[in-house]
């Protein structure tokens, strides 16, 4: 009887050449929509690259010239020796990559814990863990600038790296999801075979991680490495700036000349671009994992 | 159940005591989290204290720490800087969420109906990747009055003279919030493809030999059932867009005066730009406050409007 219905219906759908048409019409709307948004959001990067290879005369001609001529590929060199972005660089690379794998074994360790493992207390803990996700950055950033000028770290790449490196409650609680949904079987045989918590955690769990690992992995990279405003209150000197940072100066500094400063953003995103280009799936799988938390 | 279940099981353990290879599991448990209990203790529950203690405080960071009850709460309030970065901080939030949450719902289901999905994903996502200091740079050129992009392209097009993007009180606001809306279109997109993924495929067939066209497939199935994904967006679009502070820093330094004055730019001001850490805490806990509530009513009328499934 449902099966018959089906088929009905199936037909009637199917025999209306009037609406495939509809069809044909619609998805060409719906890409001209697309098309006009895609424009909107890659201009403004187009602009940045083309103007970057412009004099200023040619970036401030009206109506704008969208090919540069002639193409100035010195304000590259200029843009990189007026502001030490190498440094940045090195600044940025450290923070991220250090926080990053911190945060891949802290937090998977935290999970299996918290997954697995029977001790007293360990629910009020992780309880304590999923009501920290709640706590805006704003609300303990000023308690930790102040520990980090007790302890003398402010202008250091440590009050940076510390905090994040040892502390996500949203790591934590990714990384005890993903395994409470893994079969226990794998454990069970190596407990009988009297392996340890640790050989057990590295040996069978850690690399069944691989998912919520890159998730996690490229939210903490990516959050590191654009982050302003904790590196803004904590750093001082220009060679310990990270990239965004740096960025910020040198529009401030050249503030008139915005090949340059057009110049520098592009080798201030380049690198996470290349990266995004090549990860891609990885990267928006992973923030929509991770979309919980943002 | 689990959790009761569990907690049987130590009040059971403790009463006959630990067997050897308990005490080891109880031993390697703490091992385990050590790491990010200490995090947790040093770097959230330490400062959440400090926090509130020092919003009833009045301290440079240097001399002696004075307590002050709630003055710094009743200088907030009765002072001008609350209430104007509260206004622009609402202002903003009121243009972003829900232009921003329109079109992204709206690019989605096209994205959901067409092919070439993942390359428009790509370039709307690209603007979250590169970080908001970068796109706060290229707009702070694209926006400025006088040698900026949009401008020229107005006057050298359309032969109409450009407005003051950035520097008339009018108009920072909402340029602000176009930016932010440009800036968080991808991420939106990304977390409403993943809700229209979760929609079992079986309702549409249902809608299907029941006869629905698009608009009603649209009207009577998509939209109850992305209601959940709408809301959880809502809730994050609006506490993200309250914490508005790297756009405004870059772009306008909270200007033109006080025009795109910010909440979290106000902290920043107090706290870490005149080292009044009593008042910059007090703020901060405004904030929080305010967060809390406003989630908490998001919560309350989701019984309204969000249809979850079973």
């Amino acid at each position: 009887m449902q099966k018959a219905l089906h088929h009905e219906g199936a037909a009637s759908v199917r025999t209306r050449p009037k609406q495939r048409r509809s069809g044909l019409l619609l998805t060409i709307l719906l890409h001209v929509v697309l098309i006009v948004f895609s424009v909107v959001m890659v201009a403004p990067f187009l602009w940045m690259l083309v103007s970057s290879f412009e004099s200023t005369e040619q970036a401030f001609s009206i109506p704008p010239t969208w090919i540069p001529d002639p193409i100035m590929w010195e304000n590259y060199p200029q843009s990189l020796q007026a502001l030490p972005f190498h440094l940045a660089y090195w600044n940025s690379t450290l923070v991220a990559v250090t926080v990053t794998l911190c945060q891949l074994i802290t937090c998977s360790l935290a999970g299996y814990a918290f997954a697995r493992l029977r001790f007293p207390g360990r629910d009020i803990i992780f309880f304590l863990f999923l009501a920290t996700l709640m706590i805006p950055f704003q609300l303990t950033i000023i308690p930790i600038f102040l520990t980090m000028k007790e302890l003398n770290l402010l202008d250091n790449l440590l009050s940076l790296i510390l905090p994040p490196s040892l502390f996500s409650a949203f790591g934590v609680f990714l990384m005890r999801q993903f395994i409470m949904g893994l079969p226990t079987e794998l454990e069970e045989a190596a407990i009988i075979d009297g392996a340890s918590r640790w050989a057990i955690f590295w040996r069978v769990i850690f690399p069944l991680l691989k998912a919520p690992l890159s998730a996690l992995g490229i939210f903490a990279f990516l959050s590191q490495w654009n982050d302003f405003f904790r590196p803004l209150i904590m750093l001082n000197s220009s060679e310990n700036f990270t990239v965004p940072l740096l960025l910020n100066q040198f529009r401030g500094q050249y503030a008139t000349e915005w090949t340059l400063v057009m110049a520098g953003s592009v080798i201030a995103i380049v690198p996470v671009l290349i990266v995004y280009l090549l990860a891609q799936r990885y990267v928006i799988q992973g923030i929509a994992m991770t979309g919980l938390k943002a | 159940m689990d959790v009761q279940l569990h907690g049987k099981a130590v009040a059971e353990k403790q009463r006959r005591g630990w067997s050897q290879k308990e005490k080891k599991e109880v031993f390697w448990g703490y091992t385990f989290i050590l790491p990010q209990l200490i995090g947790m203790l040093v770097f959230s529950i330490f400062p959440l204290i400090s926090v509130f203690v020092l919003s009833l405080t009045q301290w440079d960071g240097l001399g002696d720490i004075h307590f002050v009850g709630f003055q710094n709460f009743i200088d907030q309030f009765t002072g001008d800087d609350l209430r104007i970065a509260l206004a622009r901080t609402v202002y903003y939030t009121v243009l972003t969420v829900p232009i921003g949450l329109f079109i992204a719902l709206m690019l989605s289901l096209a994205l959901n109906n067409v092919r070439g999905k993942s390359f428009y994903r790509l370039l709307y996502f690209m603007p979250y990747v590169t970080g908001s200091v970068a796109v706060g740079v290229i707009w702070s050129w694209l926006l400025n009055s006088d040698l900026g992009l949009i401008n020229n392209l107005l006057k050298g097009w359309f032969h109409i003279d450009g407005i003051g993007w950035l520097t008339d009180s009018r108009y920072v606001i909402p340029s602000l919030a176009m930016v932010g809306i440009w800036q968080g279109l991808g991420f939106n997109i990304v977390l409403f493809l993943a809700g229209l993924q979760g929609i079992p495929q079986t309702y549409f067939e249902a809608a299907r030999i029941d006869g629905a066209n698009r608009f009603q497939t649209f009207w009577r199935v998509t939209l109850p059932l992305l209601t959940p994904t709408i809301f959880f967006t809502t809730v994050i679009s609006v506490i993200n867009s309250f914490q508005v502070f790297d756009l405004t820093f870059i772009l306008t330094d909270g200007g033109p005066g006080k025009d795109s004055y910010t909440m979290v730019y106000h902290i920043y001001n107090l706290g870490f730009k005149s080292s009044q850490y009593g008042s910059a805490s007090a703020v901060a806990v405004i904030l929080f406050l305010i967060l809390m509530v406003l989630t908490l009513i998001q919560f309350r009328l989701q019984r309204r409007w969000v249809h979850y499934e079973m």
